[in-house]
C-alpha cells in the first residue's frame, strides 16, 4: 500500500501505535471528522444554491430577460476555463498563507455575494458578471477546502472521507434544481424567488463554515515548510511537478482527463440511439446524480482498502463500459439505466479517491498547491476532451466517436496503470 | 473546539441560520401572494368578456399584460390593434397560426420542465402535440397551414455540461418532417461547411412554395441567410449577416434582424433585404430588437421589445419599411406577433 509522506494530524495520532500494521491492515476505527462533515454541509448548502440557479438560468435569460442564450453560452466557456486555473493560484495562496479556511472562506464569499447580485443584475454584462464572480468564487473554493479535508481526515481512511464529502455535495447538487423548479412551478414568474432562496442557503453555507469550521494550518510553523519557502517564489511549481508522485498522477489525469467526454455528450449518444425525448435529459443527470452520491462512500472505502490508484483506474474503466454500452447497437431502457449507473460509478470512483491521491502525493506545505494542481489538469483536459468529441462526432457518427474515444481510453487506461506503478516503485514500501 | 468554546458558536449559528430562512421564507410567502393576487388582478391591459373568437384580418400574440391573463394566447383586429384584447384560454411562450390552426410552443413547468408544441384547431382545441428539446425561441407556419418550423434554445441542465445551441425542425402537422435541419447539407459559395459547430436558427417559408424555404445558418462565427430545400435537404448561403429572417407577403423582400455590435455583446438593428437586387435596407430603429420580424403588410414591419428587464413585460412596435420611418408603438403588453390573413 501506500505510504503517506504528509504528517496530517500533527504528529499525535502518528505516535498511536494501532494507526498501521505492518501487514497493512487497519485497526482503528473509522471516525468522521466533524471538520469533514461540517464542510460536507457547507459544499451542500452552496450547491443547493449555485445548482438551484444554474438549472433555471436559461429559462430566465430567454424567456424572462429576452436575452441571447448563445453570447451567454460562449462567455459561460470561457468562464469555466478561467475557473479552472484560479484553482492552482487559490491552492498557492492557501499554501502561502498555512490556513486554508480563509481562502476557501473568501470562495465561498465571493459566490454569496455574485447571489446578492442575481437580484440586482438586470441587463447581459451585469449577468454576465455575476455569474463570472460565482464561477471564480467556485474556483478559490475547491482546493483549500480539500485541503482541510486532507488534514483533517484520519490518512488510512482518507478516500473515504472525501467520499463523505462528495455525497453530501451531491445531496446538494440533486436537490437544488428540483427546489427551483418546484418554486417556478408554484409562481411562473418567480424567478427572484428562486435567487432569494438561492441567496439564503449560500450565506447559511458561509455561516457554516465560519462558525464551525476550524482555522486549520496545513504545515507546522518553523518546520520543513518554512526552509522550502525560502525558494523563488515561481520554482515552487516546478519543484512540485518533481515530487515523485504527483507528477506522476497529474499525468495519469490528463491523459484519462483527454478521453473524458462531458455527460452531455453521452446523453446525446443514448438520446441518438433509442430516439427517446430529449425531454428526460434532465432525468439522466438527476439519475447520474444519485449513482454518485450513492457510491461516493462505498468506493472510498474500497480505495482505502484496496489501493486508491487502483479504484481510480477502475472507474475509468466503468467509464469505459458506459462509453461501449451507448456505442452497441443494441439499445433499450436496461442499457440506458446501465450506462447511468456506470457513468455515477466513474464519478464516485475518481472525484473524491483523485483528491486523496492527490494530497497523499503532496507535501504538506504544497497541499492546496497540489490539490488545485490536480483539479486543473482535470477540468482543462476534459473541456478539450468535449471540444474533440465534438469534431469527432461529426466526421464519424455518434456510435463510431465513442467507439473512437473508447479505445483511445482502453489504451489510455493501461498506460495510465503503468504511469502509477512506475511512481509506486520509486516510494518506499509501507 | 471543547464545549465551552463550541456552545456560543452553535448558538449564533442557529440564531444566524434561523434568521436567514425565516427572511428568504417570509420573502418567498409574500412572493407568493403578489403572484396570487397578480393573478385575480385586472390586466394592466384593457381585456374584452368571453374567449377569443380567430377572425381573418386579426393579429394573434401573446398577452404579457401583468395581471389576469399573462401568458395566453391574445387576438385583437388589425382595425383597431390598441383597442380591447380578447383573449384565448392557453398560454403559451410563442404562437403563430393561419385561420386553420394554430401553433403554440409551451413550457411545462414541473419537478422536471419540459418543453411541448402544440397544435390548436381555430376553437383553440388541442389537434396534435410533440415534444420540444429546449426552450421555445421562434415558431413560423406557412400560409396553407402545411408545414410548421420551430426553433429551440437547447441548453446543459447545469453550468458543468456549458454550452448551448439551438434545434430547429420543420414538420408536417399530420406527422413527418425533416428532422433537425443541422442534417440539411449546409453549401456556402458551392462548398459544403462541414463544421460541428452548425446553428440553424428562425425559418420562414416561402408563399405559395411548398419546398422552399429560408433560415439563417451559422458556423466559426459566420453568420448566413439560406434558402433551404426541403426534397434536396440542403440550405445555400445566398446572403451574409441575415438572422431570423421573414419573408414579405408578396414574397420579395426579407426582414431580419442584423447585427452591428460584436458576437458577445450583440446589438440588433431592424432591417431588410431585397431579394430582386440584393440590396440591405438598415431601419432607424436604434434599440437592439431580439426577434423574429413579422410583416404586417407589404410595407409594415412588426416586432417584441421587452419592457424593462426583469418585469417580463414586453410590446409590439410597428414600422415602416423606409429609412425615414420612425417606430411606434403597436401593441402594448404583447409578444410574438402573428398576423392572421
Amino acid at each position: 500500500m501506500y505510504l503517506s509522506i504528509s504528517d496530517r494530524n500533527g504528529g499525535k495520532k502518528d505516535l498511536d501505535p494501532v494507526a498501521t500494521s505492518p501487514a497493512g491492515a487497519l485497526k482503528r476505527p473509522f471516525r468522521l471528522s466533524p471538520v469533514i462533515l461540517w464542510l460536507g454541509v457547507v459544499s451542500m448548502l452552496t450547491d443547493v444554491s449555485s445548482e438551484s440557479v444554474s438549472a433555471i438560468l436559461p429559462l430566465y435569460i430567454t424567456g424572462f430577460l429576452g436575452l441571447s442564450i448563445i453570447a451567454f453560452g460562449i462567455i459561460d466557456g470561457i468562464n469555466q476555463g478561467a475557473s479552472a486555473i484560479v484553482r492552482i493560484a487559490a491552492g498557492y495562496a492557501s499554501d502561502r498563507i498555512g490556513r486554508p479556511k480563509r481562502v476557501a472562506l473568501a470562495g465561498y464569499g465571493l459566490s454569496a455575494v455574485a447571489r446578492a447580485g442575481l437580484l440586482f443584475a438586470g441587463g447581459f454584462w451585469a449577468l454576465t458578471a455575476v455569474v463570472t464572480a460565482d464561477r471564480i468564487g467556485k474556483g478559490i473554493r475547491t482546493a483549500p477546502r480539500d485541503a482541510l479535508i486532507a488534514v483533517s481526515a484520519q490518512p488510512e481512511y482518507l478516500a473515504r472521507h472525501f467520499g463523505v464529502h462528495r455525497m453530501l455535495d451531491n445531496i446538494g447538487a440533486a436537490s437544488g434544481p428540483l427546489l427551483a423548479f418546484f418554486i417556478l412551478m408554484m409562481m411562473p414568474t418567480g424567478y427572484t424567488t428562486v435567487f432569494v432562496v438561492s441567496l439564503a442557503f449560500a450565506a447559511v453555507g458561509v455561516a457554516v463554515l465560519t462558525l464551525l469550521v476550524p482555522n486549520l494550518r496545513t504545515r507546522t510553523p518553523g518546520g520543513l515548510a518554512e526552509e522550502r519557502r525560502t525558494g523563488p517564489v515561481w520554482g515552487f511549481r516546478w519543484r512540485l511537478l518533481r515530487e515523485p508522485g504527483l507528477g506522476r498522477l497529474l499525468a495519469a489525469a490528463g491523459i484519462l482527463g483527454l478521453l473524458t467526454v462531458g455527460d452531455g455528450f453521452i446523453y446525446l449518444v443514448l438520446q441518438d440511439r433509442d430516439s427517446f425525448a430529449v425531454q428526460w435529459f434532465p432525468l439522466l443527470y438527476v439519475g447520474t446524480n444519485v449513482v454518485f452520491l450513492a457510491l461516493a462512500v462505498p468506493l472510498g472505502r474500497l480505495a482505502d482498502r484496496w489501493g486508491k490508484a487502483r479504484v481510480f483506474i477502475a472507474g475509468h474503466v466503468a467509464l469505459l463500459a458506459c462509453y461501449l454500452l451507448a456505442a452497441a447497437p443494441i439499445g433499450g431502457l436496461g442499457s440506458t439505466v446501465a450506462c447511468l449507473v456506470l457513468l455515477g460509478a466513474f464519478y464516485a470512483a475518481t472525484d473524491g479517491v483523485l483528491a486523496a491521491l492527490a494530497s497523499q502525493l503532496t507535501p504538506p506545505d504544497m497541499l492546496a498547491t497540489g490539490l488545485g494542481a490536480a483539479q486543473t489538469v482535470v477540468a482543462l483536459s476534459r473541456m478539450a476532451a468535449s471540444v474533440g468529441f465534438g469534431v469527432l462526432w461529426f466526421a464519424l457518427g455518434p456510435s463510431g466517436a465513442m467507439v473512437v474515444v473508447g479505445g483511445s481510453l482502453a489504451a489510455a487506461i493501461v498506460a495510465s496503470w503503468f504511469v502509477l506503478r512506475g511512481g509506486k516503485r520509486q516510494r518506499p514500501a509501507a | 473546539m471543547n464545549a465551552a468554546g463550541s456552545t456560543p458558536r452553535w448558538g449564533i449559528l442557529l440564531v444566524v441560520t434561523a434568521l436567514i430562512m425565516a427572511a428568504a421564507g417570509a420573502y418567498a410567502a409574500a412572493a407568493f401572494q403578489r403572484f396570487q393576487e397578480s393573478q385575480a388582478a385586472v390586466s394592466a391591459a384593457r381585456v374584452a368578456s368571453g374567449v377569443a373568437v380567430l377572425k381573418k384580418d386579426s393579429v394573434l400574440f401573446r398577452n404579457t399584460a401583468p395581471g389576469a391573463g399573462y401568458g395566453m394566447i391574445g387576438t385583437v383586429p388589425l382595425s383597431e390593434p390598441a383597442g380591447e384584447r380578447t383573449l384565448a384560454g392557453v398560454a403559451c411562450d410563442r404562437v403563430y397560426g393561419t385561420m386553420e390552426s394554430i401553433l403554440c410552443l409551451k413550457t411545462n413547468r414541473g419537478l422536471v420542465t419540459n418543453f411541448e408544441a402544440v397544435l390548436l384547431n381555430p376553437d383553440w382545441q388541442p389537434t396534435g402535440s410533440w415534444a420540444v428539446p429546449g426552450i421555445p425561441s421562434r415558431t413560423r407556419m406557412s400560409a396553407d397551414g402545411s408545414l410548421v418550423a420551430t426553433t429551440v434554445f437547447v441548453s446543459g441542465h447545469s453550468y458543468g455540461s456549458g454550452g448551448f445551441s439551438t434545434e430547429t425542425s420543420i414538420r408536417a402537422p399530420q406527422g413527418g418532417g425533416t428532422g433537425n435541419l443541422e442534417d440539411f447539407a449546409l453549401l456556402v459559395n458551392g462548398t459544403r461547411v462541414t463544421a460541428a459547430d452548425r446553428n440553424i436558427w428562425g425559418v420562414t417559408f416561402a408563399p405559395g412554395h411548398s419546398d422552399t424555404f429560408y433560415a439563417t445558418a451559422a458556423s466559426s462565427g459566420r453568420v448566413w441567410l439560406v434558402q433551404g430545400s426541403i426534397s434536396a435537404r440542403t440550405l445555400t448561403a445566398i446572403h451574409d449577416g441575415v438572422e431570423c429572417p421573414s419573408l414579405s407577403p408578396d414574397g420579395t423582400r426579407i426582414a431580419f434582424k442584423k447585427n452591428t455590435g460584436g458576437s458577445l455583446a450583440a446589438h440588433w438593428r431592424v432591417a431588410f433585404l431585397d431579394l430582386g437586387t440584393g440590396r440591405e435596407t438598415v431601419l432607424s430603429e436604434t434599440r437592439s430588437v431580439d426577434d423574429q420580424i413579422e410583416w404586417l403588410d407589404d410595407q409594415t414591419l412588426l416586432y417584441g421589445l421587452a419592457r424593462d428587464s426583469g418585469s417580463g413585460d414586453s410590446d409590439i412596435w410597428q414600422i415602416k419599411a423606409d429609412p425615414a420611418a420612425r417606430s411606434s408603438l403597436y401593441i402594448e403588453h404583447a409578444w410574438s406577433p402573428s398576423v392572421v390573413r
